[in-house]
């Protein structure tokens, strides 16, 4: 296994021990986003938190940078405990968060600024980031003059201007095209391999494998429901690495396969326990039937020939490995298709689908969807139950609100409402937030 | 919102703005009237009968300090329209300082917005102007023997004009803040004075600036009406262009008012083109979007600025300096921002029983102050009354839109109309329709027409214009390709209204609906009783209630109208205009 004991350091920048965040739900029960998370950072790493959305990576890293308290847990920072953003630490956001109303100066100065640093000082210190990270001749330009990679520039200079220690990433290339994205991850980690950086170690958030084994020295995979961190592996190539050399793949290999292993025969027990609970509270992923149907006939037609390889898949479609998985997981609840092991293989039932034309395609897929997903499976039982079969949607959203945080209920029963549509198994009248029978053979 | 190419780059500032605008009755998602609006509404009235004791305590012994002297002579103009002016913006500057503490309060405090967001949504519905009496008594008692109190009472009325609008949008702009830009901000630990300068000010930059020009354009209406006002039997005048006005009314001076008119559009003309334009040009830069869209032509007084090398200066030192403060790094020594925790529960206790108290003491206090002088059929008379004037603003509203709808419509679809006709239908909903109706009243006394009847285009005056041009801006901002689809398929006639272009501009029709009946309610009480020379004409109707009972120095029957005429305007907002603004933005926006 990949397992691996964190280096023992003699200082640690970070510790973060036995975190665990909850949300309060009504009634008194908890909504657990983050479950018993362990992270050693020392000096000289840079470790990446890989995981899909809805895992708690991004809740981890706002907990590191003191946005967030954890509900239980400590967060050591240079051996003190962590009490809101402390100095020393920055981040780069997604979506770049630049202040619109600030040039490109302005918003590298804001950090000094806040610190009280001098404005001769300010500036010289602004040049010098402004210069390192290639931004030289735009100062005085406003963020929305400029394109996505200028601006994670701009965000780059601006967290790396107050010379933090620990440079925090919140998938940082995420918004970013292809081409673009991988100017600045090359970029990035020539500075950090000329050691130019002012930063002593980074952690960044990413749900791209192969940027996490191009970048990072450590990652921590994540699982979700309720987010934890699953594994850890070390990636002990040295930069610049290269994603064509056989180590590199197998190590994507790997890591694909561990995020599509079938959860333990533990955490299987574990759901049985709560048999009602556990059916109805699956999150759904917001996966359209277009996409599935796609999916299912690119799996059903050579090459592939109903098997194939998940890595290399991704990149045939354009997909990155957090659009691809929850798109393979979704067939898999269908049971029209199977992940085992990094690859993904098309059930029989999936074959029936491909093969049969548009209404038959409705019948096979609302089968599959009364049979595997229990939300659908219930509202579909209610309107037949109810005399005037109709129903308030108001109902089903209560009753997923106490599995689930609120957003994700919504979005779960956007996606039955959507899903359902699809098979005409319900129709669903938005001004009337209800359910019925109409229009439904 | 998509912008078609080629589309007028006015209208299209115009537009953007229109969609930022503040209605707090819009705001929330409550539906009819909920327990908090019970409670701000007492708080309100409380507040209100508590000040008009107080006023009417002290009635008998009022200082003199209506001596100003009214000329009549246009050369007196300039002067009265300065002062007028200078009045505008004292009440600005409070409005906005009001704005600064109180919407901070509420964004920031879950307990405060408990109370604030219902306060500032009825407080928007009352008709202040039937309150003029009491202020102005109170603010003379305040100074008294001074001209002082009657300034600043004037003040005081356009202040309650304008802030709460202003107030609302600066707290919906708070509560909207990205949260990035939060993340942001904590992350690099701006202080607070810091973030207030550097996030929160910047990004309710736009919104303020569309909600500060709406508050000056309804301004204008109270400025003129509270500068001559009468109390019983006594008349206090302020030098300006209102009581100019008032004046040439009680001598049948019909040259006057027309100087009047004219003066008044000069000065609207003055500030709309020194201030405002440069102001909504120089907002843009606030504007929160990621790509750069084409910059509307800068004013000119703007490129004045820029070109001429002292202003540019001046203002290069200016912006320094107001850089430099925003960038200090204030913060009060030894607090720092906790986590949110969990709200405490022996605070929340002690909050809802200050506030039940309070509730109590206001409830008292309105129950005896009623009772003491009005009886049941006071109310029924009232409600009768109301009933009148919703029948006069329907029709206002309803001749509204079937004129103007149309016109709108044809002239937002045509770029080059629609660039011209936007601003200054916007800039005629600036002036005071109040100067206006000498000249209607003069009709209504020649001809001998029905008051009850004919007072009533009064009200249509300032109304029709917002309808106007909230309907140029939506047609302006209708997607070409939708136009094309249309026209493609050969929809037309009835069809097309119905299904395509009604459809297409209702978010912005229900907009200047909502503001021409709220405009509409507060006209009525100058617009139902008219008067010229010795004739007056009396329209029956809540407005004329009002105007009636202030007049003779009745308070109880004031506070029961204006009571009653809020009660009207926050059910029909609740009953009629929220479900069809959330309709309309649901269904109908791009």
């Amino acid at each position: 296994m990949d397992q691996i004991a964190p280096p023992v350091l003699p200082a640690a920048l970070l510790e973060v021990q036995s975190c665990r965040q909850t949300y309060p739900k009504d009634a008194g029960t908890e909504l657990v986003v983050l479950e018993e998370v362990n992270l050693r950072l020392a000096a000289g790493e840079i470790v990446g938190l890989l995981g899909r959305s809805g895992s708690g990576k991004s809740t981890l890293l706002r907990i590191v940078s003191g946005l967030l308290t954890p509900s239980a847990g400590r967060v050591l920072w240079r051996g003190q405990p962590l009490s809101g953003p402390a100095e020393g630490v920055a981040m780069v956001f997604q979506s770049f968060a630049l202040f619109p109303w600030l040039s490109v100066r302005e918003n590298v100065e804001l950090g000094l600024e806040a610190q009280g640093v001098p404005r001769a000082e300010r500036a010289r210190r602004a040049e010098e980031a402004i210069d390192l990270i290639g931004l030289g001749g735009y100062e005085s330009a406003y963020p929305k003059e400029l394109s996505g990679g200028m601006r994670q520039r701009v965000g780059l200079a601006r967290a790396l201007v107050v010379h933090p220690d620990l440079l925090l990433m919140d998938e940082p290339f995420s918004a970013l095209d292809v081409l673009t994205a991988e100017t600045l991850r090359t970029d990035l980690i020539d500075l950090w391999a000329e050691r130019r950086l002012p930063v002593q170690s980074i952690l960044m958030v990413t749900h791209n494998i192969e940027e996490a084994v191009l970048m990072c020295d450590r990652i921590l995979v994540f699982a979700a429901n309720p987010g934890r961190v699953a594994s850890e592996l070390a990636v002990p190539f040295a930069h610049p690495r290269n994603r064509q050399d056989p180590a590199f793949r197998q190590k994507v290999e790997d890591i694909y396969a561990l995020m599509t292993r079938r959860p333990a025969a533990a955490e299987v027990r574990a759901q049985a326990a709560a048999p009602a609970a556990a059916g109805f509270a699956t999150p759904l992923h917001p996966v359209g039937t277009n996409l599935m149907a796609g999916l299912m006939e690119t799996l059903a037609a050579p090459p592939y020939e109903g098997r194939a390889d998940l890595p290399p898949l991704a990149a045939a479609l354009q997909l990155e490995a957090d659009e691809l998985l929850p798109l393979g997981e979704t067939l898999q609840l269908l049971r029209f298709a199977e992940l085992e092991e990094g690859d993904i293989r098309l059930t029989e039932e999936g074959r029936r689908y491909v093969a049969a034309d548009t209404e038959a395609r409705k019948r096979i897929f609302a089968a599959a969807l009364r049979a595997n997903v229990p939300l659908v499976a219930a509202i579909r039982s209610v309107l037949d139950e109810r005399w005037n079969h109709r129903a308030p949607a108001l109902r089903f959203r209560d009753e997923l609100e106490d599995h689930m945080s609120p957003e994700y209920a919504e979005e779960s029963l956007r996606i039955a409402i959507s899903w359902g549509r699809y098979a005409e198994l319900y129709s669903y009248d938005e001004e009337a937030d209800q359910f019925s029978l109409e229009e439904v053979p | 919102m998509r912008v078609p190419a080629g589309r007028g780059i006015l209208v299209t500032v115009g537009f953007r703005l229109m969609s930022s605008t503040a209605l707090p009755a819009l705001a929330s998602g409550r539906r009819l009237l909920n327990l908090w609006d019970a409670g701000a509404m007492l708080c309100v009235f409380g507040a209100l009968v508590a000040v008009a004791g107080a006023a009417r305590s002290t009635l008998a012994p009022l200082p003199e300090a209506s001596a100003a002297v009214i000329h009549l002579a246009p050369s007196y103009l300039p002067e009265y329209a300065l002062r007028t002016t200078m009045r505008m913006f004292a009440a600005l500057v409070a409005s906005l300082a009001f704005t600064f503490t109180v919407a901070p309060l509420a964004a920031r405090s879950r307990r405060a917005a408990l109370l604030v967001i219902p306060a500032l949504d009825i407080l928007q519905s009352v008709p202040i102007l039937g309150f003029l009496t009491f202020t102005v008594t109170f603010f003379l008692n305040l100074f008294p023997g001074r001209v002082l109190g009657a300034e600043f009472a004037a003040i005081f009325v356009i202040f309650t004009s304008q802030a709460w609008n202003m107030a609302f949008s600066f707290y919906q702009s708070l509560v909207t803040e990205p949260e990035d830009l939060i993340e942001a901000a904590r992350l690099f630990r701006l202080t607070p004075w810091q973030r207030f300068w550097r996030l929160d000010v910047p990004f309710a930059v736009p919104g303020l600036v569309w909600n500060t020009m709406l508050s000056m354009s309804g301004g204008w209406f109270f400025v003129v009406a509270s500068e001559a006002v009468s109390v019983g039997n006594r008349t206090f005048t302020l030098p300006g262009i209102g009581s100019y006005v008032a004046l040439a009314l009680t001598h049948e001076r019909l040259g006057a008012i027309a100087w009047a008119i004219l003066a008044m559009l000069a000065v609207i003309l003055a500030y709309d083109q020194i201030l405002f334009r440069p102001l909504v040009a120089w907002s843009a830069k606030f504007r929160f979007e990621t790509i750069a869209t084409l910059a509307p032509p800068d004013p000119w007084v703007l490129k004045l600025v820029r070109r001429t090398r002292f202003l540019r200066l001046a203002g290069q030192r200016l912006g320094g300096l107001a850089d430099r403060l925003a960038g200090l790094p204030l913060a009060v020594p030894g607090r720092r921002r906790r986590a949110a925790g969990p709200p405490s529960r022996l605070v929340d206790a002690l909050f809802y029983v200050v506030l039940a108290v309070a509730l109590a003491a206001a409830l008292w206090r309105i129950a005896s102050f009623l009772a003491a002088s009005l009886a049941w059929s006071d109310a029924l008379q009232a409600l009768l009354y109301g009933l009148f004037t919703l029948a006069r603003v329907i029709a206002v509203l309803a001749i509204s839109c079937i004129v103007w709808v149309p016109i709108g419509v044809w002239l937002g679809l045509r770029p080059a109309y629609a660039r011209i006709a936007q601003p200054v239908a916007q800039f005629l909903a600036a002036f005071p329709a109040n100067l206006l109706f000498p000249p209607m009243v003069l009709v209504i006394v020649y001809f001998r027409l029905d008051p009850a009847v004919w007072l009533t285009p009064l009200m249509l005056l300032g109304t029709q214009l917002y309808v106007l041009f909230n309907v140029v801006a939506g047609a302006a901002a209708f997607p070409g390709d939708l136009r094309e689809a249309a026209a493609n398929f050969r929809v037309g006639g009835l069809l097309w209204w119905r299904r395509v272009i009604l459809p297409g501009i209702l978010p912005y029709l229900v907009t200047g609906a909502i503001t021409a009946t709220g405009n509409a309610w507060n006209t009525s009480i100058v617009a139902e009783l008219a008067a010229w020379g010795k004739v007056t004409l009396v329209a029956p109707g809540l407005g004329a209630y009002i105007a009636q009972a202030t007049a003779d120095g009745a308070t109880s029957k004031v506070v029961l109208g204006v009571a009653v005429m809020s009660a009207f305007v926050l059910l029909f907002n609740r009953l009629v205009w929220r479900p069809l603004y959330d309709y309309a933005r649901r269904r109908t926006s791009f």
